[in-house]
């Protein structure tokens, strides 16, 4: 098989929480950085117009999440509903994962954004409303107490906490083997070829 | 066993199982500047080879200036993402419809004007709005850049089924109520995530009796309701519209592909996973109150507030939202002066869009400290309004006529408002800062926009009926 990058197993890192529903890729990363031409160095743009004062990115929002010293150094992020809604811009997990984020909690997430993270080895995990309240709640409590999130295992803890979380076995596959994706279809070439035969002419 | 539309489709692409997943066969491909680059890149990277530049076209859309024709108008980072789609099409032989080009356009204008997109085809394009092309009976949905690589090298891409969802539109649609109205009020409905994971399939007399752009303008707005993809299946509207167009089939393939195409309908028995009915007779004139496409009202209705929402998360998220677009709770909305007006984009700059505008614009001028602009959605449709005299119908009443382009709808090129402005806006997004930092947006049909030029605050289209 392929393989494109190391693969995920485990990750424990804090978690820096975002407690808001609907959080849309114009937020995650603004359209006025979209004219990069390269993956790389969305991260200090992440959520730009929430994190910085002014346009120029000089001034920190010193109420934003992100900004305030408990959660300094995260690399697991917390939100609530429908997380990564509108546009299919792959820059949303290239600043993520850029800035330093592995893990994405949330407790639903947009299916192109979910897609998106898989493809580039940025973890999204999906807990129901509850342990959500359950863990923003601890996390708030104990901002520097360790997160793990075991991909094998399905689970996410947080001291005596666990959570499991459902995967889809695919997703699971690539996200833990690391697959190049774009490899493992390639061998496949003698059936897009032989699918190709059966198009029409006019198609 | 009874199939819908969308099982029909799929069924037709399947060129594997894998597990649980398929790998489909995509038949066409609409690729731009903004999520191009990087898949280019990594196809470099690894030496591989676009499989089927034939079936991939290209349009210079989002970074464009629509004042301009000069590539860098919108200086030097816009340039080099536009060159640089220049470039890697000439590489790999694909047809670019470049800034300038007579049929250049928006991509999701310019491709079904063209007649690239055919009943029961696989589309995709790096652009959430592709759903647009749902319209057609085809299966069109947005993709990140990862799965445009994919697509480039290899022609297909690895999907899992999507779950159905069926929405009725039933009756007759009142007068001075838009496509741009229903979708909002089924969006209304439905809320921002109310479809996610699934593919809608938009039914009913309603549906029916629109024309085929209006049929795009539902379906560009799938994804506001969170939905994988819109389709509507085809049928005569669909075939009158294709027929002829420059990539549409012609004679005896013409013939095999109507034949074709006439089996793309949901069965009569087939079975949804959810089902959605609405009443054309119930659908206002709709504005978006709100940061989210479902935050939307009725145009007479009042702004609601925290209170009328018995959801904790849609509590919160009004009360966030009216914040942001400083406004209270049971505010009228023809009390609402707006400073701004976004007429265009994938989702309302097709020709009946700015016919539909012309005709509210005719009847006055735009209110002073207004700032109105018009811009067409492709070339074609620039000088179709160019034929038909709507250009000077919009410049006579104060309306500023462009070129065409992406605009105002994203702000990625010289169109973005300034912070606290407030636009009525022909749009698919209300986001915060979406049209620029701390400015608002109201989502509005395109003679709602034209109305609330005039007024200069939100109104009533119906007052507006000639």
């Amino acid at each position: 098989m392929t393989q494109s990058s190391p693969g995920i197993t485990t990750h424990t890192g804090t978690a820096a929480p975002l407690d808001q529903a609907n959080v849309d890729t114009d937020q995650i990363i603004p359209k006025q950085f979209l004219t990069s031409v390269s993956r790389e160095g969305f991260g200090r743009h992440l959520f730009h117009d929430w994190r910085y004062l002014d346009s120029d990115e000089q001034e920190l929002n010193p109420q934003f999440a992100l900004n305030q010293p408990d959660y300094a150094g995260a690399s697991i992020l917390l939100a609530r509903e429908n997380f990564g809604c509108g546009s299919s811009r792959e820059h949303a997990p290239w600043a993520l994962a850029d800035y330093g984020f592995n893990v994405i909690i949330a407790t639903s997430f947009a299916d192109i954004f979910y897609g998106n993270c898989i493809n580039n080895q940025l973890l999204p995990v999906a807990l129901d409303s509850n342990d959500m309240d359950t863990l923003f709640t601890a996390v708030h409590a104990h901002p520097q107490t360790p997160v793990t999130v075991d991909l094998e295992a399905q689970q996410v803890s947080i001291g005596d906490l666990c959570f499991d979380f459902s995967i889809a076995p695919h997703h699971k596959t690539s996200l833990l083997k690391g697959l190049d994706a774009i490899g493992q279809t390639l061998e496949l070439e003698d059936r897009i070829a032989q699918f190709e035969t059966t198009r029409a002419a006019w198609q | 066993m009874a199939h819908t539309l969308y099982d029909k489709v799929w069924q037709a692409h399947i060129v594997d199982e894998i597990g649980e997943d398929s790998l489909i066969y995509i038949d066409r491909h609409l690729i731009h500047e903004v999520t191009s680059p990087q898949a280019f890149a990594g196809l470099k990277e690894k030496q591989r080879r676009v499989r089927r530049p034939d079936l991939t076209i290209a349009t210079m859309d989002h970074s464009i200036s629509t004042r301009s024709l000069a590539i860098d108008a919108c200086g030097p980072q816009n340039a080099l993402q536009l060159s640089t789609l220049a470039d890697n099409c000439e590489q790999h032989g694909i047809q670019l419809f470049p800034v300038g080009h007579q049929k250049q356009g928006i991509v999701h204008v310019m491709g079904p004007e063209r007649g690239l997109i055919l009943p029961g085809m696989t589309v995709v394009c790096g652009d959430s709005h592709t759903a647009t092309h749902g319209a057609f009976g085809a299966l069109a949905f947005g993709i990140g850049t990862s799965q445009v690589e994919h697509v480039l090298a290899t022609q297909t891409l690895k999907q899992s089924r999507a779950k159905t969802m069926r929405i009725t539109v039933s009756g007759t649609l009142p007068t001075g109520i838009t496509a741009k109205d229903i979708i909002l009020a089924i969006i209304g409905k439905i809320g921002h995530a109310g479809a996610t994971g699934h593919v809608i399939e938009y039914a009913g007399d309603a549906i029916r009796s629109l024309s085929m752009e209006e049929r795009m303008t539902i379906c560009n707005m799938s994804i506001e309701a969170g939905a994988k993809a819109g389709m509507i299946a085809p049928d005569d509207t669909t075939f009158e519209y294709i027929k002829g167009r420059e990539y549409a089939p012609k004679g005896e393939d013409w013939e095999a592909a109507l034949t074709y195409w006439k089996t793309l309908y949901s069965d009569a028995d087939a079975q949804f996973d959810s089902e959605v009915e609405l009443l054309a007779a119930d659908i206002a004139p709709q504005v978006t109150w709100g940061t989210n496409p479902g935050q939307v009202i009725g145009v007479n209705a009042p702004v609601p507030g925290p209170d009328n929402f018995d959801d904790p998360v849609e509590k919160e998220s009004a009360q966030k939202a009216l914040k942001y677009m400083a406004l209270q709770a049971g505010t009228r909305l023809s009390d609402v002066p707006v400073n701004h007006v976004f007429i265009g984009s994938c989702t309302n700059g097709r020709i009946e869009d700015l016919r539909a505008a012309a005709s509210v614009a005719r009847q006055g001028q735009v209110a002073p400290g207004v700032t109105a602009i018009v811009v067409p959605g492709s070339g074609e449709v620039k000088q179709q309004a160019e034929r038909e005299g709507l250009d000077r119908v919009f410049t006579d009443a104060g309306f500023e006529w462009r070129l065409p382009g992406c605009s105002m709808c994203l702000g990625m090129n010289d169109d973005i408002l300034q912070s606290g402005d407030r636009c009525a806006s022909t749009s698919n997004r209300n986001f915060e800062g979406r049209q620029g930092r701390g400015a608002r947006t109201h989502l509005v049909s395109p003679a709602m926009a034209a109305a609330a030029a005039l007024r200069g605050r939100f109104a009533d289209v119906r007052e507006f009926q000639e």
